[in-house]
């Protein structure tokens, strides 16, 4: 087949996260047969699995932050008992006599970073996450800096998994696909810390294993995830006539029944209504996770709790749900899942973030009738996908989201992360902090909402950050070659030769449109 | 939830207001730092990136070809600003009076129609033959200062205070161990790249253009800096940097060897006379100078600072009011231990026949002559080490005598 430099470009930034830099062969392999460059990701189902050293499961990291909750508590209660507290001794000085006499180092260091502190405001001191590697710390005037607690260091080492494996992946569409479905079913991190510290695991356990599975089977262990009882607070809920409703005097709380419907498989308009929505949340009342004491099973663990489940019989967009306890969820969520709606709705979206903020009608019309004749099969999906002519013809005006983008040009640099540190304050400064969107609908997915200028401008500080740091060692132009070879335009490739450093060359490679648009 | 998006995303861009270039230094104290006869030398190398425009910096007005060549960016030594003569011939641009002071006071010099031996016009090429030391191009990863300092007598460490920097210029990198500092971490781009990126947009993507077009009229407004695009930003980096390197080196345990790059010399089009965008640059180099002078203090008397830059400008102007990549350029000194006062030069003319291939100003000196010079008197070192290793094969550039008092 001939080469062909523009469909490597759609094999890689539309379906992948961009070539790698080194000695990958990427654009080279992408362009002798684009679509088989992507597909060949599809055919490991088990390669979309992350395991990592250290990376723990939900239930034992639910007991992780129970302890740690415990140790905080009996910590503040060890502090009031002790009080009065005693009278903190002065600090010792690090200054040493024989450099007092005249001008020391350090006392300058201290002087030249008060300057720059005095010119920061105040509020920028509420980031743990900013690292400043190269600003002038000298020990004597920072404070010893806190030790992660388990949450942290959790939401770090699943953070770096992803980044490794992201910026690893031969061509990324698995990855882009894990990231479209943890979007679509997301949680947020900034719920608690629980929230916080299961971010990861709710990914690897409830998204991952079907990313290229069964629709139905990914609903269902995502409604069924602790993560997302608690994210959507259905672990408060309690069916009005259930054992628990009647004795605390409470109920249901319909948050998550909504999103189900609203935001995981029919969508707005497909044809459900309040009583179905109250239907839903009574139905799945007393699914929830065991707590601290364990009384209903493992702590951390999923777990249906019959007494406070919602007795009887439920009517749900006009089918009758028989009262099998657990049972009777898993019933509703499993036709809800092969509802028309849910794959029109699923189709829709998933050709709008691959393809076309208007997506072609169609291809979408083509994925629907997949995802239906295949009872929801995600791999039949994304394949029919890479098989349209559509998603091969329409012109990349998509956008790359902040991570898309930090993770292709981390990728094209063939610099695998050893700490997430840095990817996360950008993602943050962005406006797509990991797995924390400001709502569950999920950050956004269109054009518009990732080139707004604030984030182009913030896009460039960021890439002019990174060819200061790393473009004396490149070379810009091969760069070019391994990102988009004869497919780069002409001005980009001049704009690039006429820079009047490597650094800014760097700097203008990462923002061009062959980097910025997929 | 949008007003929330936005306020974060504005202060976090009010975080990232300073910043820019970086300063590195030699990790060790040079063992004859404290010797017994109490002087106790300082050497800057300031970079400047993109190729600066030697014929606006020190315009020989006395040239009858100069004023034609450079047509309406070209110096005069009259007019609402006029340059600052510093001899019959030489005339230095206006926004740079610090430079003039000390030129006076004899702790200045320039030295004109000065190249290193690269003669293509690749930025990046160039830029790797001036720090590189070495005499073509080629991915080589230490600079001459760095070479220069593995030939010193190592002595105490200086202090730890400074952390690694990020960005130690190719100049100074190698195997003896640097420290630096940067003012903060996120340094915003400059106005220059950003103008770039504007303009690969316009031809490419009118979308990106225009939301990244509005993103650096935000900014300029959030920072309370005002609309129109100038290289203001560049200009307070410089002092800024230069300002915190002079009082890290002032220190009896601080660094005594050091480099700065400073970036966006890359004057193509609107490059401006005596005012303008050159100016607002060279102002910015001419306020770095000052800052090292009144930050070292009285060590300023042992210092020499080296201003260079990868290549020189077309003598003629071009079709926008700029400069193209040229040949011969210009470097500076200043210091308390330079012998100034004078340009030193063995000036080609800009004749048409005497311009190298006809467009650019000619080299009579080779860059290296210069800087083997400042390093000989500065720190001693043998014309062997300087022809070998700090610049290998340039045994034929022979130190130039006398540029330190």
């Amino acid at each position: 087949m001939a080469r062909d430099s523009q469909a490597a470009l759609v094999a890689l930034n539309r379906f992948g996260l961009g070539a790698r830099g080194g000695a990958s062969g990427d654009l080279i392999n992408a362009a002798s047969d684009p679509r088989g460059f992507v597909k060949a990701e599809l055919v490991r189902a088990s390669g979309v699995l992350l395991e990592a050293p250290g990376l723990q499961s939900t239930q034992q990291l639910g007991q992780a932050v129970f302890a740690y909750q415990d140790q905080v508590r009996q910590a503040r209660e060890t502090a009031k008992a002790a009080a009065p507290a005693e009278t903190p001794s002065p600090a010792p000085t690090d200054q040493k006599p024989g450099l007092r006499r005249n001008l020391s180092l350090n006392a300058a260091a201290t002087e030249v970073a008060g300057q720059m502190a005095e010119t920061k405001p105040a509020d920028s001191v509420a980031k743990p996450d900013a690292i400043q590697p190269s600003a002038v710390a000298p020990p004597s005037a920072k404070p010893a800096p806190q030790p992660l607690n388990v949450i942290q260091k959790t939401f770090r080492a699943e953070a770096l998994a992803r980044l490794q494996r992201a910026t690893l992946a031969t061509c990324g569409f698995t990855e882009r696909l894990v990231a479209f479905w943890s979007n679509h079913f997301c949680i947020s991190a900034t719920k608690g810390e629980l929230a916080r510290i299961w971010a990861g695991a709710f990914e690897r356990e409830a998204i991952r294993p079907h990313v290229l599975g069964r629709f139905a089977d990914m609903l269902k262990a995502v409604e069924q995830h602790p993560a997302m009882l608690f994210f959507l607070d259905n672990q408060q809920s309690l069916g009005p006539d259930s054992r628990a409703g009647q004795n605390r005097k409470r109920g249901l709380n319909e948050n998550l029944a909504r999103e189900i419907m609203e935001l995981h498989t029919l969508g707005v308009g497909g044809g459900y209504s309040q009583e179905d929505v109250t239907a839903l949340a009574r139905i799945i009342t007393g699914w929830t996770f065991a707590g601290r004491q364990g009384q209903l099973g493992a702590p951390g663990s999923f777990v249906f709790n019959a007494n406070a489940h919602q007795p009887g019989a439920q009517m749900l967009l006009g089918k009758t749900y028989e009262a099998t306890g657990l049972a009777q969820g898993e019933a509703a969520l499993a036709d809800i899942a092969r509802h028309p709606s849910t794959a029109n709705f699923i189709a829709t979206k998933f050709v709008r973030h691959f393809v076309a903020d208007e997506p072609p009608p169609a291809l979408v019309a083509r994925l629907r009738d997949v995802f239906v004749k295949t009872d929801g099969d995600l791999k039949a999906l994304a394949t029919a996908l890479v098989d349209s002519d559509e998603a091969w013809k329409a012109p990349l005006t998509k956008m790359r989201s902040p991570y898309d983008f930090l993770v292709a040009s981390g990728r094209l640099l063939a610099r695998v992360p050893e700490d997430p540190g840095a990817y996360l304050n950008n993602l943050n400064l962005l406006g797509q902090p990991l797995w924390s969107p400001a709502g569950p609908n999920g950050f956004p997915d269109t054009t518009a909402a990732w080139a707004a200028p604030e984030g182009m401008k913030l896009r460039l500080d960021i890439a002019a950050q990174m060819g200061a740091r790393l473009g004396p060692n490149i070379d810009p132009l091969d760069l070019l070659e391994f990102a988009a070879a004869d497919a780069a335009s002409i001005e980009t490739r001049k704009t690039i030769e006429r820079a009047e450093s490597r650094q800014q060359a760097l700097a203008l490679l990462l923002m061009s449109p062959e980097m910025q648009r997929r | 939830m949008v007003d929330y998006v936005e306020n974060r995303l504005l202060t976090s861009r009010r975080r990232l207001l300073l910043g820019g270039a970086s300063f590195a230094a030699w990790a060790y104290l040079p063992k004859f730092a404290r010797a017994a006869d109490g002087r106790d030398p300082r050497l800057v190398v300031v970079i400047l990136r993109g190729a600066l425009d030697g014929l606006s910096t020190v315009a020989p007005i006395g040239d009858p070809d100069y004023a034609g060549l450079h047509g309406s960016i070209a110096l005069a030594a009259d007019g609402a600003h006029p340059a600052i003569m510093l001899d019959s011939f030489f005339a230095l641009h206006p926004a740079m009076p610090e430079f003039a002071r000390m030129y006076r006071d004899k702790h200045a010099a320039v030295i004109h129609a000065v190249a290193t031996p690269y003669r293509d016009r690749s930025h990046f090429d160039g830029q790797d033959v001036l720090e590189s030391g070495y005499a073509g191009p080629g991915r080589v990863q230490s600079g001459w200062l760095n070479r220069a300092l593995e030939a010193l007598p190592r002595g105490e460490r200086v202090s730890s205070a400074l952390a690694v920097g990020p960005t130690t210029p190719l100049v100074l990198r190698g195997n003896a161990p640097t420290v630096g500092w940067a003012p903060v971490a996120l340094p915003q781009a400059d106005d220059d790249t950003a103008m770039r990126l504007v303009d690969l947009y316009r031809h490419r993507d009118p979308a990106l253009a225009m939301a990244l077009s509005q993103g650096l009229q935000l900014d300029k407004a959030a920072s309370g800096a005002d609309m129109k695009p100038k290289p203001g930003n560049a200009v307070a980096q410089m002092r800024q940097v230069a300002r915190g390197a002079a009082k890290l080196m002032a220190a009896d345990d601080g660094p005594r060897i050091a480099a700065l790059a400073f970036d966006g010399w890359d004057t193509h089009a609107n490059e401006g006379g005596p005012v303008g965008r050159l100016a607002f640059l060279l102002g910015g180099l001419d306020g770095a100078l000052a800052e090292f002078e009144s930050g070292l203090g009285e060590r300023w008397r042992d210092t020499v600072v080296v201003v260079a830059t990868e290549f020189g400008r077309t003598a003629r102007i071009n079709g926008t009011d700029g400069t193209d990549h040229g040949t011969g350029t210009i470097a500076l000194l200043a210091g308390g231990a330079v012998k100034g006062g004078r340009v030193i030069s063995d000036w080609p003319g800009l004749k048409l026949a005497n311009l190298y291939e006809g467009r650019d100003l000619k080299p009579t000196t080779d860059l290296r002559c210069v800087v083997k010079g400042v390093l000989q008197d500065q720190f001693g070192l043998s014309d062997r080490v300087l022809a070998e290793t700090v610049f290998p094969d340039s045994a034929s550039a022979r130190p130039m005598k006398g540029l330190v008092a």
